[in-house]
């Protein structure tokens, strides 16, 4: 299987289980989330409200907050969950290939 | 126009976040956000911060455009002042006449800027910051080299101040209480955050009191209690915000620092409610204690709950008290209220970030503020929160331990 257009992020045990961690690639700025039962997911790492970083922000469920404005988004969807953020997170497929965490962004 | 619906007094985030929660919530009525200034609402936040120091020519945000307020059918009137309220006939009257008349009518009327009261405030080199225009102003005299002074330790004079030395300012901050964030945050923190502006070159003169202004040759003179003097080019004075009670004391309704809402966020009149920085509710969390916020949450949220509660809901205000200040490279949060507390615990998050956890006598988190990078600080004050919404009372050392993680205790 061609890896063309993914691009190797972190490990997949750098980011606990129901936590973020942030990654940048170029002008790329990414958010990585790892679930309670152990999935990976990536979005856009800056909230589309004030461009804050997500990664800062408190993973709970299947939620990622925004740590200034507490926007919420489900981060497997990107859906926004209401005020003040009602632009939807862009997500990007994720696979988890010898430890690594791979994010397809082309 | 507009009979017979929802009429909010006040477009700043309060007021538009209650105007959009009355559609979300269902209501197909009219519904009026009247508004002083002739921008669209905009977040006041970045005011002090990201617009001082941006390059280019400055924006601000609009929670609620003009064309998103059109989409919704919210009746959007701008530069428009209401002089009084008719609460017998159920209308607001605008200083032009114009007649609107509510169903129910929510008061969003924010607050005002304090005013230097010593000879010679009334100078125009004394700037004061409230909205974009003042910023606008204030940014223009922010100049490389430029001598600012800034009279009041508080969040908006410290913000300024970072501001300004971002832009080349010589900076001395002037406090007349022996330290600098008297209100609201604890000793310890407010002490690291004072070392993070003399580090930038920022000068502090606290416990000084302000005996007069004068002005000559284009220099500006601060003339200080003890007869000391500074010279600076420019004042900006950020001594606290009153709160924007005219319109409701007239109208006959009860004002106590603020105007006074229950925990419904109803005022003495049933049909009148008001929210944000120009009301006082009592808090469940805190004893039932009356506060007073005046923070960007606390507007959002309250904005919310006034609207589902005008429509008939019956929700508490109970939120945790909680507000940001972001200054250089690093950020305050403060969640709850610490002057209450009786126990103080340090928890360092290292790169120069602590945690301070404040408790009441029987062991209750009351409040908890951190200072440091916001990846640092921002989540764990997060689960901070939560665990004093739900009045946990977690183990001291394992608040002070960096490596119990707060959510472990949340889940406790």
């Amino acid at each position: 299987m061609s890896n063309a257009g993914w691009i190797e992020t972190c490990r997949a045990d750098e980011i606990d289980e129901e936590d973020v961690l942030r990654f940048d690639h170029g002008s790329l700025t990414l958010a990585i989330y790892r679930s309670a039962d152990g999935k990976y997911y990536a979005t856009d790492g800056l909230c589309t409200h004030e461009q804050v970083h997500l990664a800062d922000g408190l993973v709970m469920g299947d939620i990622i907050e925004c740590p200034m404005h507490n926007g919420r988004f489900d981060y497997r969807t990107g859906e926004a969950k209401g005020a003040p953020v009602c632009v939807n997170l862009k997500t990007y497929p994720v696979k988890v290939e010898g430890g690594r965490v791979l994010v397809q962004i082309g | 126009m507009a009979d017979g619906g929802m009429v909010i007094v006040g477009a700043g985030e309060c007021g538009a976040r209650a105007a959009q929660a009355l559609r979300e919530a269902g209501w197909s009525g009219a519904v009026t956000l009247i508004g002083e200034e002739s921008l669209p609402p905009y977040e006041r936040p970045p005011l002090s911060k990201a617009l001082m120091v941006a390059a280019g020519e400055p924006q601000v945000a609009h929670p609620l455009t003009r064309d998103a307020a059109a989409q919704k059918g919210i009746d959007l009137l701008l530069g428009a002042r209401v002089a009084e309220i008719d609460r017998e006939a159920h209308a607001v009257i605008l200083a032009d006449g114009r007649r609107i008349s509510y169903v129910k009518l929510l008061l969003a009327t924010g607050a005002r800027p304090r005013r230097l009261a010593v000879p010679g405030a009334d100078s125009r080199d004394v700037l004061y910051l409230r909205s974009f225009a003042d910023a606008l102003a204030i940014r223009e005299r922010l100049r490389a080299g430029a001598r600012l002074c800034v009279i009041g330790g508080g969040f908006i004079g410290l913000e300024v101040a970072a501001s300004a030395v971002a832009r080349g300012c010589r900076v001395t901050v002037v406090e007349v209480t022996p330290r600098i964030l008297m209100r609201g945050v604890p000793a310890p923190l407010a002490e690291l955050i004072a070392r993070r502006h003399e580090q930038a070159g920022v000068r502090f003169r606290v416990g000084a009191g302000i005996a007069r202004i004068s002005e000559s040759a284009g220099t500006v003179k601060i003339g200080l209690a003890d007869g000391d003097e500074i010279e600076c080019d420019v004042i900006v004075a950020g001594i606290g915000a009153a709160p924007e009670t005219l319109l409701a004391a007239r109208a006959g309704l009860a004002v106590e620092n603020g105007i006074r809402v229950d925990d419904r966020l109803r005022t003495s009149d049933p049909d009148i409610f008001a929210a944000g920085d120009c009301c006082s509710a009592p808090h469940a969390l805190y004893d039932g204690r009356r506060i007073r916020l005046e923070a960007w949450r606390n507007a959002h949220d309250q904005g919310n709950l006034a609207a589902r509660n005008m429509l008939g809901g019956d929700q508490r205000y109970e939120a945790v008290p909680w507000f940001w200040s972001d200054q250089y490279e690093m950020t305050l949060h403060v969640a709850g209220l610490a002057d209450q507390a009786t126990k103080h615990v340090k928890r360092d998050l290292g790169d120069g970030a602590e945690l301070h956890f404040h408790l009441a006598g029987d062991g209750r988190l009351l409040a908890a503020s951190g200072f440091g990078p916001l990846g640092k600080v921002a989540r764990e004050i997060r689960l901070a929160e939560m665990l004093i919404q739900k009045g946990a009372k977690p183990a001291p050392d394992q608040l002070a331990a960096p490596e119990v993680k707060l959510k472990s205790l949340l889940n406790a």
